[in-house]
Parts: structure tokens; C-alpha cells; sequence
């Protein structure tokens, strides 16, 4: 009876692992995952955009800011109930950040009621670029299928005749799989769901080495991408097989894989290979004050401090009238000098900009990236004709 | 379907299952015989792990990182048996798991103060990074080692639990514990003694993983989960019932992840495969416990007879 009860607990103790913590001018509340295994994209947002904010003189527009910081924990949920806060309690003039898709769906119903200008450095969802999307929400990252569409461009342009597709088993892996397909003609020898949080693919890589393709795309953000390529790298599949990825080797992971990632071909709009005007000024003050490279998701919170810079001197400081304020915010788009060189929100929304194509490279004794090409310029997704707003 | 893909995916589920065995052994054991419930045991993978990353990168020594591991465990396991355990032996289940599911969060956020979210790097030398050829297929020699390791580690705990006195009293504690202290035995230190094995046994595992996995906060969580099913499927306070467990685990996993949605294929369309083949391989381990803990609730290998 004893070990019944054990059991029982044991049970219970697997049950609660799984749920596993003066006003100024211009007010910008910050939500991210700041903690848990994805905490280190949350923070490169935080600290790109607090960067930004601090070589713009601490000041938005010339007005003096105040950045409140909230950490979402990629709970959904939470997610919502900060969006309510910022917005009801601290009255933000616009919220940054908003986490992954999951998050940002969820945390939107708020933002909606309210009328407040929301700006994405994380996520693009499909919904929020097609029937869906809002004339004071943007994106300043990404539409979701870019990087993948990118990837299949590029597999299209290099001429491989049949590539194998593996992703986490959820929404987004499957949306990346498509939006390879979508640029993609050639013949697909496999497409493989994983779960989610996968520690281990040796049996998927045993799998793939039978399937006789030119190549392999993955999606595997975070952790799942470090696991992945470790083991991809370690299976002597590197010089034999390309792997194209997207959200799978970035400035997050690169410094735990070194090595391993060599030759690993990444679609991206941004990378610190890009030789765009400031980008350099960027990395050197990034790595100078956080002491690390910074990746993509770092880019997007730097460019998005200098377009609500740009957004905040178009109303001259009159954040108030929301409607105006977000206008501002999509002109500024257009002026923006991005450090991934050209963009501007479509009308959806969303950004309109190049995904180009890295590959990780030994460079002497650093592992860096290096351009390879860029597939997609000026890239508009495949939703923005079903969005009504103008 | 070849017979090397075969052979391949059978080396996995070995693989993985000696790894499962790892942290089982420690585990089952504090279960069984000190009736505790301990969640922190994915927190000493942890640290083994990243003991390991630290030292290899600073040594460049595969074996030196191993047994700063090893060290890292023990020393860490005694510990915490010292300052928390011991004095959470009376409570009830529920404390336990409390204090240890806040061991848990305490050793996630000291190591993310320590080394930051972003995963670390773990060196592994160039005679351990290559492949072995497999009939047409490259299969990494690491994981040889890693089978190797866990085999070994097995052995020596048969021998340790059946061959020595440690051993009998280990055993007789886990039957009459009051009886084993009447008669004069140290029963606090001896706990004291397998905590720290066990632990320094979860950072072994730790360290084998670190080369093949991402090492960052929080890593010991989703691993434990599936230690826990090991445990209730061989029997609580079972080592044995751990090495088997493990295996049993370890292969219905692998297996069932390459060839169930293949046998979907079979009589559904791909789309369904697709969808379904994954969700289903995910349950299978899940699906075996439910059907043991029905069957035989004192799991398949009990470590004595009731």
C-alpha cells in the first residue's frame, strides 16, 4: 500500500514539474521570456532595445523614457494579464517586446480594447498578417514563413532536387515546413514531426540518413536546436549533407555549439555579417556592454528603439492620441535606417525587408557567420493580400 | 526498412536507456529505502553537467571533467542529504516534494546567475567526436562510450548491492530500516552515503549528456520526468528494476518514434501520419506505465517481495 502512495506522489511531483517565477515623458513597457529554457531570446531583445534607448541619450524623441520590464515565461496567460497591466496600471504609450506568437495572440485582446500601439520584436503570426491584422499592432521582426521561405529559395536557387524537412510538432513547426514548400519545387523526401522539447534525435537522424536526400531543413528553435546540430555534427552528417535552418543556429547558440555548427546554412534578416550602414557601431557597442555577440532578436530590439525614437519626435511627444501615434509608428517604418538594411511595414503591418542566407564558418580560431546570398529581397509574406485595414 | 537502420535504432534505445538507468539508480534507491521523494535529483544532472563543461573547457580532459562530475555530485548530494533531507525524512510525501520542487527552482536560478540563460559550451576531444561505420551508416563513437559507461556503472552496482556488506545492509535497510539501526548500524550515515551516490551517479549522467545536449537551466526537468516513469515501471527502491526499466523505456521510445508513424503510413494517409504518428510515440512510454501500474502496481522488477 506504502508504494502505491509512493507512487501516487511520484505522480503528483511529475504533475507539478511540468507547470514549472516618477513619471517621465514617454512611458514603453517591455514583455519577454526572461526566464525559463528560451530566456536567453527574451533577454537579447532586452538588451538590443535598452541599448538603442541608451545611445539615442536615454531619450525617445527627446523626450525623456521610462522602460518597465516585465518577463512572460512563454506563458500565454501571463502574457495576457501583463498586456492588462501595462496598459490599465502603468499607462504605457506603447508595449515592446510581446513575446512569441503564443504569447502575442494572447496578450492581444487587451491591446485591441485599448488602442494601444504594440510592437512585436519576436513573432509574426500568420493570423496577425492575414484577416486578422490591426492598424496599431506591427511586427518589427519577421512574418513567421520568412526565414523558412528563404530557406527553400535558397534550396531552389542551389539546385537540390530533394530535401528532407524536420520541425518541433506544433504550430509554428508546421507553419515553417510550409513556408519552405511554398519557394521549394523540388521533391520532398521526408517531412518529420518531432516532439516538442525533444532532448534527443539520434533515432530521427538514423532515420534521415536512409531517406537519400541533397539536403535537410530544420526548425528547431532554442535549446532542441543546440541538442540537434551537436548531434547532427557529431553523426559526421555536416560535410556529407547540408543543413539549412531557420531560428535553429543564432547568436544564442552559436557560442554553446562553436564548431559543431560549422557549415550550417541559416536563413535570417539579419546577421553580423550584414555590412549595412551602423551595423558594425552596433555590434561593437553590444559586445562592449553585455560582454557577447549579439543575435537577430538583439537587432530587432535595437532597430525598435530607433523607430519609436523616430515615431515619438513625428507626434512631438503627443502619445496620447493613439491613433496618431501609431500613423507615426508606420511612417516611421519607411524612414527607419534599419541595420538589416532596406525595410518598411507593408500594410499589414508587417515588415517588409530582406531574409538572407549566413553559413556558419570557421574564421581562424572564431566561429562567425558569413553572407551567402540574399534570396528573398524586399520580401512581403504570403498573407498581406487577405488584410483589409489600410 | 534495413536491417542496419535497425541495428542503428537499437543503439539508440540502448543509449538512452543506460542514460535513464543512470538517473534511476540513485533515485530509486532514495526512494525505496529513505521513502523520499526527492524532484531535486534532475537538479544534480544539472550541475554534473555543467561541472563537466567548466572543467573540460579550463583542462581540455574528457576524463577530468567526468570526475569533476562525479565530485561536483557527491560533495553537492551530501550536502543538501545534511541540510534538507535529513530533516524532511518524517514528513510526509507532500513536504517532500515541495521542498525539493523548490530545490529545484533555487539550483535553475543560481546556475542562470552564475553562466546566464544562453546554453553553454562543452568540449569534447577529437578521438571521441568521430563515427564508426555501421554498414553504410555513421553512428557517433561517443555513444559507444556512453552504452560502455552505463553498462559498467550497472555492473558495479549489482555487485555492490549482491557482493558487499554495504550492500546487505543497503538491502536490509530497505526492508526493516528500525531493525537495521537496532542492531548497531549507522542507518543516518549509510542514507547520508547513497544519497551522495545517487547523486553523484544523476551528474555522471550529466556529464556523459553535456556533449550531446544543450547544457542550460533548467535541463534536469523533462529528463526526470521520464526517470520517474523508469522507476515506477521497475519497481521503487528496485536497481535492477532501474537497468531494466531503462532499457525498456529507452527502446519502446526510440523504436516507437521511427517506426510508429511509418506503420501509420501503412492505412492512413501521410497528412494523418503526419499528425498522429508523433502525438503517439510522445504517449507510448506513458501508455506502458498506465498499463503496468494496472497490471502490477509494484512495478515489474520489485526489489523485494512484499
Amino acid at each position: 500500500m506504502k508504494k502505491i502512495a509512493l507512487t501516487k506522489c511520484l505522480a503528483l511531483g511529475a504533475a507539478a514539474l511540468t507547470v514549472s517565477a516618477a513619471h517621465a515623458e514617454v512611458k514603453i513597457g517591455f514583455t519577454g521570456p526572461l526566464s525559463g529554457p528560451v530566456a536567453a531570446v527574451g533577454q537579447d531583445q532586452y538588451d538590443g532595445f535598452m541599448l538603442g534607448i541608451e545611445m539615442l541619450g536615454k531619450k525617445l524623441g527627446g523626450e525623456p523614457v521610462t522602460v518597465l520590464r516585465e518577463d512572460d515565461q512563454l506563458k500565454p496567460e501571463l502574457g495576457n494579464q501583463i498586456a492588462r497591466k501595462l496598459i490599465d496600471r502603468d499607462k504605457v504609450d506603447a508595449i515592446v517586446g510581446l513575446g512569441f506568437s503564443n504569447v502575442l495572440m494572447a496578450s492581444l485582446p487587451r491591446i485591441v480594447e485599448s488602442g494601444t500601439v504594440a510592437i512585436a520584436t519576436n513573432a509574426g503570426p500568420s493570423p496577425l498578417a492575414g484577416a486578422g491584422c490591426l492598424p496599431h499592432v506591427f511586427s518589427m521582426s519577421w512574418q513567421n514563413d520568412g526565414t523558412a521561405e528563404a530557406m527553400g529559395k535558397y534550396a531552389q536557387d542551389k539546385g537540390y532536387k530533394k530535401v528532407y524537412l524536420m520541425a518541433p510538432n506544433y504550430q509554428a513547426g508546421k507553419d515553417y515546413v510550409a513556408g519552405f514548400k511554398r519557394y521549394f519545387k523540388g521533391q520532398i523526401a521526408d517531412e518529420v514531426y518531432t516532439q516538442v522539447n525533444q532532448p534527443d534525435y539520434s533515432a530521427e537522424i538514423a532515420q534521415l540518413q536512409s531517406a537519400g536526400a541533397d539536403a535537410v531543413f530544420v526548425f528547431y528553435p532554442g535549446g532542441m536546436g543546440v541538442n540537434f546540430v551537436k548531434q547532427y555534427s557529431q553523426a559526421g552528417l555536416m560535410k556529407k549533407l547540408p543543413l539549412l535552418s531557420a531560428f535553429t543556429v543564432d547568436g544564442t547558440t552559436i557560442s554553446s555549439l562553436r564548431d559543431a555548427a560549422v557549415g550550417t546554412v541559416s536563413g535570417a534578416m539579419w546577421d553580423v555579417a550584414l555590412k549595412t550602414p551602423g551595423n558594425a557601431e552596433f555590434i561593437a557597442n553590444f559586445s562592449k556592454k553585455y560582454g557577447r555577440i549579439p543575435s537577430h532578436y538583439a537587432a530587432v530590439g535595437f532597430d525598435t528603439a530607433k523607430l519609436l525614437d523616430i515615431a515619438v519626435s513625428k507626434v512631438k511627444g503627443k502619445t496620447a492620441d493613439k491613433d496618431a501615434f501609431a500613423a507615426a509608428v508606420k511612417a516611421a517604418g519607411s524612414e527607419l535606417k534599419s541595420i538589416r538594411g532596406p525595410f518598411r511595414f507593408n500594410s499589414n503591418n508587417m515588415p517588409v525587408q530582406n531574409y538572407y542566407a549566413f553559413q556558419t564558418i570557421k574564421d581562424g580560431n572564431d566561429i562567425t557567420v558569413k553572407l551567402l546570398g540574399n534570396p528573398l529581397p524586399d520580401h512581403q509574406d504570403a498573407y498581406v493580400a487577405q488584410c483589409k485595414a489600410k | 526498412m534495413s536491417a542496419t537502420l535497425l541495428l542503428a535504432q537499437v543503439l539508440n534505445g540502448l543509449q538512452y536507456g543506460v542514460m535513464l538507468f543512470l538517473l534511476a539508480a540513485g533515485l530509486t534507491l532514495v526512494f525505496g529505502i529513505m521513502s523520499f521523494v526527492n524532484l531535486a535529483h534532475g537538479s544534480l544532472y544539472m550541475l554534473g553537467a555543467y561541472a563537466a563543461a567548466v572543467v573540460g573547457v579550463q583542462t581540455g580532459s574528457f576524463a577530468l571533467s567526468v570526475l569533476a562530475a562525479l565530485a561536483t555530485g557527491a560533495v553537492v548530494g551530501m550536502a543538501l542529504e545534511w541540510l534538507a533531507v535529513s530533516r524532511l525524512y518524517r514528513r510526509d510525501h507532500l513536504d517532500h516534494v515541495l521542498a525539493t520542487f523548490g530545490l529545484v527552482l533555487f539550483f535553475n536560478e543560481v546556475v542562470r546567475m552564475i553562466w546566464g540563460p544562453q546554453p553553454v559550451f562543452v568540449s569534447l576531444p577529437e578521438s571521441l567526436s568521430g563515427t564508426v561505420d555501421l554498414l553504410g551508416f555513421t553512428y557517433p563513437t561517443y555513444r559507444f562510450l556512453i552504452i560502455a559507461v552505463g553498462l559498467l556503472v550497472a555492473a558495479g552496482s549489482q555487485w555492490l548491492i549482491h557482493k558487499t556488506r554495504v550492500g546487505m545492509l543497503i538491502r536490509a535497510g530497505s526492508v526493516n530500516p528500525q531493525m537495521v539501526s537496532a542492531l548497531g548500524v549507522n542507518i543516518r550515515l549509510l542514507n547520508a552515503m547513497l544519497f551522495a551516490l545517487g547523486s553523484a551517479l544523476a551528474a555522471l549522467a550529466g556529464a556523459m549528456a553535456g556533449p550531446i545536449l544543450s547544457v542550460q537551466s533548467g535541463m534536469g526537468e523533462p529528463v526526470l520526468i521520464t526517470t520517474l516513469v523508469v522507476i515506477v515501471i521497475g519497481g521503487i527502491g528496485s536497481v535492477h528494476g532501474a537497468l531494466y526499466a531503462g532499457m525498456i523505456v529507452g527502446l519502446v521510445d526510440t523504436l516507437g518514434r521511427t517506426f510508429l508513424p511509418m506503420l501509420i503510413r501503412e492505412f492512413a494517409s501521410r497528412e494523418v501520419a503526419n499528425a498522429a504518428g508523433p502525438a503517439l510515440a510522445s504517449m507510448l512510454i506513458y501508455l506502458l506505465m498506465a498499463v503496468i501500474l494496472a497490471l502490477r502496481p509494484q512495478g515489474l522488477f520489485p526489489a523485494h517481495k512484499a
